[in-house]
Formats: C-alpha cells, structure tokens, sequence
C-alpha cells in the first residue's frame, strides 16, 4: 500500500466532503451515495498513481468528479435531441423571426434581481434550482461545469463531447431559459 | 436591412454577446456592436444585469451547497469503512 494514503480514515475524513460535493452536481442522494462509495473502491484500486503531489482529498475529489461527467455523459446521450428541440422551441418565440428584436411579452423586465447589492431570499433560491432542473441535461451540465468548477471552457467541450462553437451556444440557450423561467415564476 | 439597422434590431444577437463575454470573451468588433446595441436597447441592457446576476446566484447556490451541513447517515458511513476494509485484506 502506498503510504502516503490512510484509507483506514477515508470515510471519516472525507466522505462527508465527498457527498456533499457530489450532491451539489446531480442533485440525487442516492446516486451521490453510489458515487462516494464508488470513488473509493476505484481509488483503492490505483493507490499506485497517488504520488502525493497533491493531498488526499484532491486526489479523490478528482476521481469523483471523472465520475460525475460519465453520469452527465450516460444522461444527456439518451433523449437528448427530443429534450433539446423542446427547449429551442420555446425560445424560439422570444425573438421576432425577422428582425431578432425581443417580442414584447418575452422582454426582461426587472424582477429585483437587477442591483449589484441585491439579497437572494430563500423563496428566490427555491425558485431558481427549480429552473434550473429545468433545462435539457446536457445544458445544465455544461452550465453547472461552467459555473461552480470555473473549469476552462475546453476542458469542458471535451469532457461532454461538444464543439467549441456549440458550448457557447449552450451557454446562452441555458441563459436564456433560466433567465425567462425566472422571470415568469418570479413576479 | 443594412448594416446599423441589423445591430439595433438584433437582441437575439445582442444576448449571445452579453452571455459570451460574461463568460469568455469577444471580439473587438462584437464589443462594438454591443455597445451601439446596448444604446439604444432597454431590454437588452435589462438582460445584461440579469445575466451576471444569474451567474452570481448560480455559483453562490453551489457554494452554499457545499456548507458542513451535508452529511451522510452513520451507518452508511460505517458500511463503507466495511468494504474499504475488506478490499484492505484481500
């Protein structure tokens, strides 16, 4: 055994930092649960590969999140054309066709989250992870990469198999979904 | 249409460049676009405060999901300790 690892404190050490981690990505408890322990099997399997360049943590960390993109991956693979063409249909009727000026009932309006200063309520939380779960998978999962990992953009494209191109349309189709899903469920 | 008109008209244009160089970056000619857009565009502009909001909230959210207070129940904890162990002694 490579030992600069203490599997035997694994789980006290780091499981509940792990699950955490998890749970906040996929939003499920019970696969987050499969996932932490998954993390650790697969790393008793290559202790060999730790050489302790980075801690203990950063290492399982990186190996559950390899986890998290295949479960990203395996998701947004299946009904993803169906799910996505519902999402750009909606959108579709944001815009005027011909000039791609925004069509007056669609059009932001303020909903008070405008100020730089301004303070998220629980209600408002609430009503954002509801959005959120509303955006096709692979959109939300590019999003959500985006967003809390502050992962580089290529990283991202290669992980989930999109083009360049196509991630910052994603990007902006999530944004745009969210912001009006926001805006309808808000006021 | 020509070229002026296609910019001041364009918010389906206009909201890709306020999401892209939130996130990224664009090019000089797309910045100035923007701007020229943003003049005259109360939604757009609207849009734009919105966007970095959303940013702003959607990684706050993550974060405070992250706090100590999520934790696993004891006995699967212990559970998985088990099979850690037993891996161990194979």
């Amino acid at each position: 055994m490579n030992n600069l690892l203490n599997p035997h404190e694994w789980v006290t050490a780091h499981a509940d930092y792990l699950y955490a981690y998890a749970k906040s990505r996929i939003n499920d408890e019970e696969l987050a649960k499969d996932l932490v322990q998954d993390t650790f099997l697969a790393a008793l399997q290559k202790t060999g590969s730790f050489e302790g360049r980075s801690s203990e943590r950063t290492w399982l960390t990186a190996i559950l999140k390899n986890k998290i993109v295949d479960v990203y991956r395996k998701n947004s693979s299946g009904l993803k054309s169906m799910e996505i063409k519902v999402a750009e249909e909606e959108q579709r009727e944001f815009f005027d066709k011909d000039t791609g000026h925004w069509l007056k009932e669609y059009g932001p309006k303020e909903i008070g989250i405008e100020d730089k200063d301004h303070i998220v309520s629980r209600e408002f939380e609430q009503v954002l992870k509801n959005c959120l779960q509303k955006l096709p998978v692979l959109w939300k999962a590019v999003f959500t990469m985006k967003h809390i990992d502050e992962e580089a953009s290529d990283n991202i494209c290669a992980e989930l198999k999109v083009s360049p191109a196509n991630f910052w349309v994603i990007i902006h189709r999530a944004k745009l979904n969210l912001r009006a899903c926001l805006q309808k469920n808000w006021i | 249409m020509n070229y002026l008109k296609k910019i001041i008209h364009n918010c389906k244009k206009a909201t890709y460049l306020i999401d892209k160089k939130e996130m990224g970056s664009i090019s000089l000619r797309e910045h100035i676009e923007l701007r020229i857009h943003l003049i005259g565009c109360s939604f757009c502009r609207i849009y734009g405060k919105q966007s970095r909001a959303i940013n702003k909230m959607v990684q706050e959210l993550f974060r405070s999901a992250m706090q100590p207070g999520i934790k696993l129940d004891d006995d699967f904890k212990k559970g998985l300790q088990d099979k850690i162990e037993e891996e161990l002694n194979k």
